[in-house]
């Protein structure tokens, strides 16, 4: 019984969480002294490159109804592999894409899932794994009560290892008939890193006054290399664009390093954020809640802090 | 146009968080319920809005026990006609969209809508398991809604940006934020929700599938260190050599 992974390739490209789907996938299979096969949908370049992280066969299907995502089509595609696999253990991105296939596959294999997983299985013995749960207050360790299992791994939860080296790719035509979503338009945001797989954030509160304040934010993150975001007043005020929002009923995200900036630490907020590695706080108010979820912490006023810290970011990294 | 809104109810976020039963389940002990706010303020209010523009009826459906009888009169007091619960505390996702597959299908509803997570658990499982159950399409993470005959068009957000489509006939949508405008119930609303039908159901037959062995409690963190706001150069090495961050 082997591993199937599903790896998203947006716009033609892998992104680093299919990377990471695949060194995930790579390492159940090899607890489970089986091969992980990689499948993905549509015209990628370099689909093989998968065997890096471990893949030991690529199988990319193509189809006249597959050039834009609709759940219901790629599922069929998706469950059709996995017979064809004789798969027992399907995984994939804890993403949009993602999240709206599982819980339909589920259905299809007669699986169980688990979705937004945050760490390897544990599979002496059995198979359980554990995700984030109640704003990240705790953890869940599930056990799954079917053969078949349906799992979609949470950003950042895993290192992509590209150890090995490129494999096969077997091409694939498969056309299950049109669904009945038309994709109409795809508009991606330029430049910059998306939130949900930035390694390092640098997010703003209410206390940076109002919108024209964030330069100091744009040149920190820019020095950085990291992200932006935002707490949700200042998304609902249209300071930023609502995609920054984080937190409870925003993104939930979990960098290696959140650099909250002018932001009191709200419980709705630290849902969001509680699970990055490592947290900054920036803020004028020694009391702020923040504080208390922080790893490093500065007092004082933000409009004189970023800026020095910004100027000795780059100064760290001309050295 | 007849609607069908899932809800749920989740812990109010600003709970404190404890277990019993060996740490196997959740203590609600002394915890306050709320109704889970994708449901509330995004699926449900546009579900309202479209049947006020267009005519038809919203009908909301629990699946839980009679403590989730708050909930449901709350969104009968926001506007919803009806409400069914069926009479099941289910212990995964499979079987709360088994359950509420089954009564869709007892019934003609030309739109299923939820909340596209629950705030508690984050799953994102129930409505993909509902469409699949249905045969249905998936409209997730929808931001923005327009219903024009017999024709939607939805505006569904992305990693990194959105996507525009169009599906003709029924489908099931998750709501995100930015579908529509919380609601807040007035007296005439929380008055007449008193006297709307609310239909008690028996489950059907389904077996869970997953389980939760156990719930840990994260560490605690170390504490927050304090670095003088004169000294970034300090915070840049700390974050450099000891959290090795950057
Ligand atoms: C159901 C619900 C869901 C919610 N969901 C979210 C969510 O998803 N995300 C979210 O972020 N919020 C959410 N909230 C709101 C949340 O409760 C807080 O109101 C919000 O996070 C506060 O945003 P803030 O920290 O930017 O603003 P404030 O709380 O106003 O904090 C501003 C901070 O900036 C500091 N400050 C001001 N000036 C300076 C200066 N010159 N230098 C340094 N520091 C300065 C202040 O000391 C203060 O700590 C939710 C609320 C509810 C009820």
């Amino acid at each position: 019984m082997s591993v199937l992974a599903y790896i998203e390739s947006p716009g033609g490209h892998f992104k680093k969480s299919g990377f990471e789907v695949a060194t995930y996938a790579s390492k159940v299979a090899a607890a489970l002294n089986t091969n992980a096969v990689a499948v993905v949908i549509g015209k990628v370049e370099n689909a093989g490159s998968l065997g890096q992280y471990g893949i030991s066969k690529v199988i990319q299907v193509n189809g006249d109804s597959l050039v834009n995502f609709d759940s219901q089509v790629f599922t069929k595609v998706l469950s059709s592999i996995y017979q064809e696999v004789g798969a027992n253990t399907l995984i994939m991105s804890h993403t949009a894409n993602g999240k709206s296939m599982a819980g339909r596959l589920a259905i299809r294999l007669n699986a169980g899932c688990i979705s937004g997983v945050n760490a390897l299985p544990n599979t002496s013995g059995g198979f359980t794994v554990s995700k984030s749960v109640y704003s990240g207050k705790a953890t869940a360790t599930y056990g799954i009560n079917t053969p078949d299992r349906v799992i979609t791994v949470m950003g950042n939860s895993i290192q992509p290892q590209s150890t090995g080296s490129a494999v096969d790719v077997e091409n694939k035509s498969l056309d299950l008939g049109g669904g009945k979503v038309k994709v109409v338009e795809v508009k991606s945001e330029e430049g910059g890193v998306p939130l949900p797989e930035a390694e390092l954030v640098v997010s703003a509160g209410r206390g940076m006054k109002g919108p024209e304040n964030w330069g100091i934010i744009e040149d920190l993150a820019s020095a950085l290399g990291a992200a932006t975001a935002c707490s949700r007043p200042v998304a609902d005020a249209d300071w930023r664009p609502h995609h920054e929002h984080v937190g409870q009923t925003g993104v939930a995200i979990r960098p290696n390093l959140y650099i909250a900036v002018g932001i009191s630490g709200a419980i709705q907020h630290l849902a969001g954020v509680n699970n990055s590695k490592v947290i900054v706080v920036i803020n004028k108010d020694p009391e702020a809640p923040f504080f208390k979820a922080a790893d490093y912490g500065v007092v004082g006023d933000l409009f004189e802090v970023v800026p020095k810290l910004t100027a000795a970011i780059k100064k760290y990294k001309n050295q | 146009m007849n609607i069908l809104v899932c809800i749920s109810k989740t812990p109010d976020t600003t709970a404190k968080i404890s277990f019993k039963s060996d740490d196997t389940e959740y203590n609600s002990d002394g915890v306050t319920f709320i109704m889970n706010p994708y449901d509330e303020w995004y699926a449900l209010v546009r579900a309202l809005e479209i049947t006020e523009q267009n005519g038809g009826s919203v009908t909301v459906i629990n699946v839980g026990p009679a403590s989730n009888d708050i909930v449901i009169r709350k969104a009968l007091a926001i506007g919803a006609s009806d409400a069914v619960r069926v009479d099941i505390d289910a212990p995964d996702s499979y079987v709360v969209a088994s359950n509420i597959a089954a009564h869709a299908k007892s019934k003609t509803y030309d739109l299923i809508f939820l909340g596209k997570e629950t705030i508690d658990y984050n799953g994102s499982e129930v409505g993909a398991m509902v469409a699949e159950l249905l045969d249905l399409p998936y409209a997730s993470y929808v931001t923005k809604l327009d219903i024009n005959g017999n024709q939607a068009t939805v505006t569904r957000e992305l990693e990194g940006g959105e996507e525009v489509s169009q599906i003709d006939g029924s489908f099931v949508l998750s709501a995100a934020k930015g579908l529509a405008e919380q609601r807040i119930p007035n007296m005439k609303g929380i008055m007449m929700a008193k006297s709307k039908p609310l239909n008690v159901v028996a489950p059907i037959q389904a077996d869970a599938r997953v389980h939760v062995a156990k719930y840990t409690v994260p560490p605690a963190k170390a504490g927050v260190k304090m670095i003088d706001p004169d000294n970034m150069d300090e915070l840049v090495r700390l974050l450099h050599e000891e959290a090795k961050v950057i």
